[in-house]
């Protein structure tokens, strides 16, 4: 009876192993659309999108079959353990209070925060005596309101708004003199109107986004890392950027 | 601060000697802008409430109009529409009225006078308007002018019958004041909020802020009880 168990147990251990070492032939992937550029419809419904194109070059890359499953936010990691679906490539920024609940790989992309001011502004940012007693705009809560505070609230005086909208009104009225947002949320509601240009380089802020899996899936983790520097270095993963972006988002 | 409070505060996670000071700040910005917009409030309301029971409509009438636009609209609104408003105002920037209304302060303290004035002055109204006849004509009689009628008779018994009506007021716009938060003025709600999206603690940093008005509104209270007892001691009952 004794070596019953013991067989049993060993067939047992061995097959929780053969599970263990699955092939993922088959990875379900969930993104929450839209959110331009990097998940939406076309109007025929296809998704596209640069995560999309992304997730797409990695599993050709991997040999798996991809299934792209469209999931709302909220659901996002309840979905993720009930095991809807096996990863989450849906822009979702790297945090500790997150990871405490999904495995994330390393990060494939970050959007950085950019400068901008009017169009008869002309100010060096990096130049911290140009900068002193400049009033600079940051949305309450970024990474870039940490980056300013943290960095330049000697020099310069930060106004913290809640949303963008309101700081752009004053960027316009002259009450700001230059406002330290996300890239994205610049160019649409700052550069697509007359009047304000881009200041400076755009600066990489925060850990990045990453693509979150479950912890237990410790192998799958492992193949999309690798998948994910092998897209960056051959080349693969700058051609999809570019189709999209006009500035550097990689990392 | 004295060093120990520091290392005392410092070992909190959140509540630490920078998060104290930050709602002290806020603390020091909302008690001088209620209190200046109240006492500026004030000294407009006493005269309008005074023009606002003359009879002549051409005097009482744009008083009505003014008090019945501010009290018919939030004050959310009128602070947004000072605030942006006057910034939309095409070449404003170059003019010296820009030195003030670029800062967030003084557009704010404007829409509290106006508001807190309009308020005042109908809480005066009413306490003027309900001054008895009697006394009135009595005053009239011994041959008082409009004017000493007014200053003898009619303000200090009305600023009497105003006091409790106007220590409400006085509490709804200490409480009113948190929507300056919302043009960048670092008010205690501001600190708050600030605080709030630093350590993602919002139970925390509300919570303090909340004791914190709570604290301002019972020494107005108390402050209010104070100058009641003064000046409504004729009302006690005689062995009370």
């Amino acid at each position: 009876m004794k070596k019953l168990i013991i067989a049993a147990s060993c067939a047992l251990a061995m097959a929780a192993g053969a599970v263990q070492a699955k092939e993922w032939k088959e990875i379900r992937i969930a993104f929450d659309v839209p959110y331009e550029p990097f998940e939406f419809k076309k109007p025929n419904g296809e998704l596209t999108g640069f995560e999309v194109e992304l997730a797409e070059a990695m599993c050709k890359d991997l040999e798996a079959k991809c299934e792209l499953v469209v999931q709302s936010w909220d659901g996002m990691i309840p979905g993720l353990l009930a095991r809807k679906f096996d990863a989450i490539m849906s822009s979702m920024s790297i945090t500790p209070e997150r990871a405490e609940k999904v495995t994330f790989s390393k990060p494939y992309y970050n959007t950085p925060g950019g400068w901008f001011a009017r169009e008869s502004v002309n100010l060096d940012v990096t130049d911290m005596d140009a900068m002193k007693g400049k009033i600079v705009g940051v949305q309450r809560g970024t990474t870039m309101d940490t980056y300013v505070t943290e960095n330049m609230s000697g020099t310069v005086s930060v106004k913290r708004y809640t949303t963008a909208d309101d700081m752009v009104l004053d960027l316009e009225g002259q009450r700001l003199d230059v406002v330290f947002v996300d890239y994205p949320v610049g160019e649409q509601t700052l550069l697509s109107r007359d009047g304000f240009k881009e200041i400076g380089e755009p600066v990489k802020l925060g850990e990045g986004v990453g693509v979150a899996m479950r912890p237990r899936d410790k192998d799958l983790a492992e193949q999309v890392n690798k998948s994910l520097d092998k897209l960056k270095s051959d080349g693969t993963y700058d051609a999809i950027m570019k189709k999209y972006f006009k500035y550097d988002i990689k990392m | 601060m004295p060093d120990f409070i520091v290392n005392w505060l410092n070992t909190n996670d959140i509540f630490t000697a920078t998060t104290m000071l930050h709602y002290w700040d806020g603390m020091v910005t909302t008690v001088q802008l209620v209190f200046l917009s109240l006492l500026i409030g004030l000294v407009v309301a006493v005269p309008l409430a005074i023009l606002r029971t003359v009879r002549n409509p051409f005097i009482s009438g744009p008083i009505w109009l003014y008090t019945y636009l501010f009290r018919g609209t939030p004050l959310l609104i009128q602070l947004y529409i000072i605030y942006y408003g006057i910034a939309q105002i095409d070449g404003i920037q170059d003019t010296f009225w820009w030195t003030i209304f670029r800062e967030p302060f003084y557009p704010a303290l404007l829409a509290f006078v106006l508001n807190t004035a309009a308020y005042t002055t109908e809480i005066l109204r009413g306490a003027i308007e309900a001054t008895p006849h009697g006394e009135i004509e009595a005053a009239k009689a011994y041959g008082m002018s409009w004017a000493r009628r007014v200053r003898r008779i009619v303000m200090p018994s009305a600023a009497r019958r105003a006091l409790q009506a106007y220590s409400n007021e006085v509490i709804f716009m200490v409480h009113a004041s948190a929507i300056a938060s919302v043009v960048t003025i670092v008010d205690l709600t501001g600190a708050a909020r600030d605080i709030y999206s630093r350590f993602y603690a919002p139970f925390d940093a509300f919570i303090a802020v909340a004791l914190m008005y709570m604290a301002l509104t019972f020494t107005i209270v108390f402050c209010f009880r104070l100058l009641e007892k003064r000046m409504l001691r004729h009302l006690k009952p005689a062995n009370g």
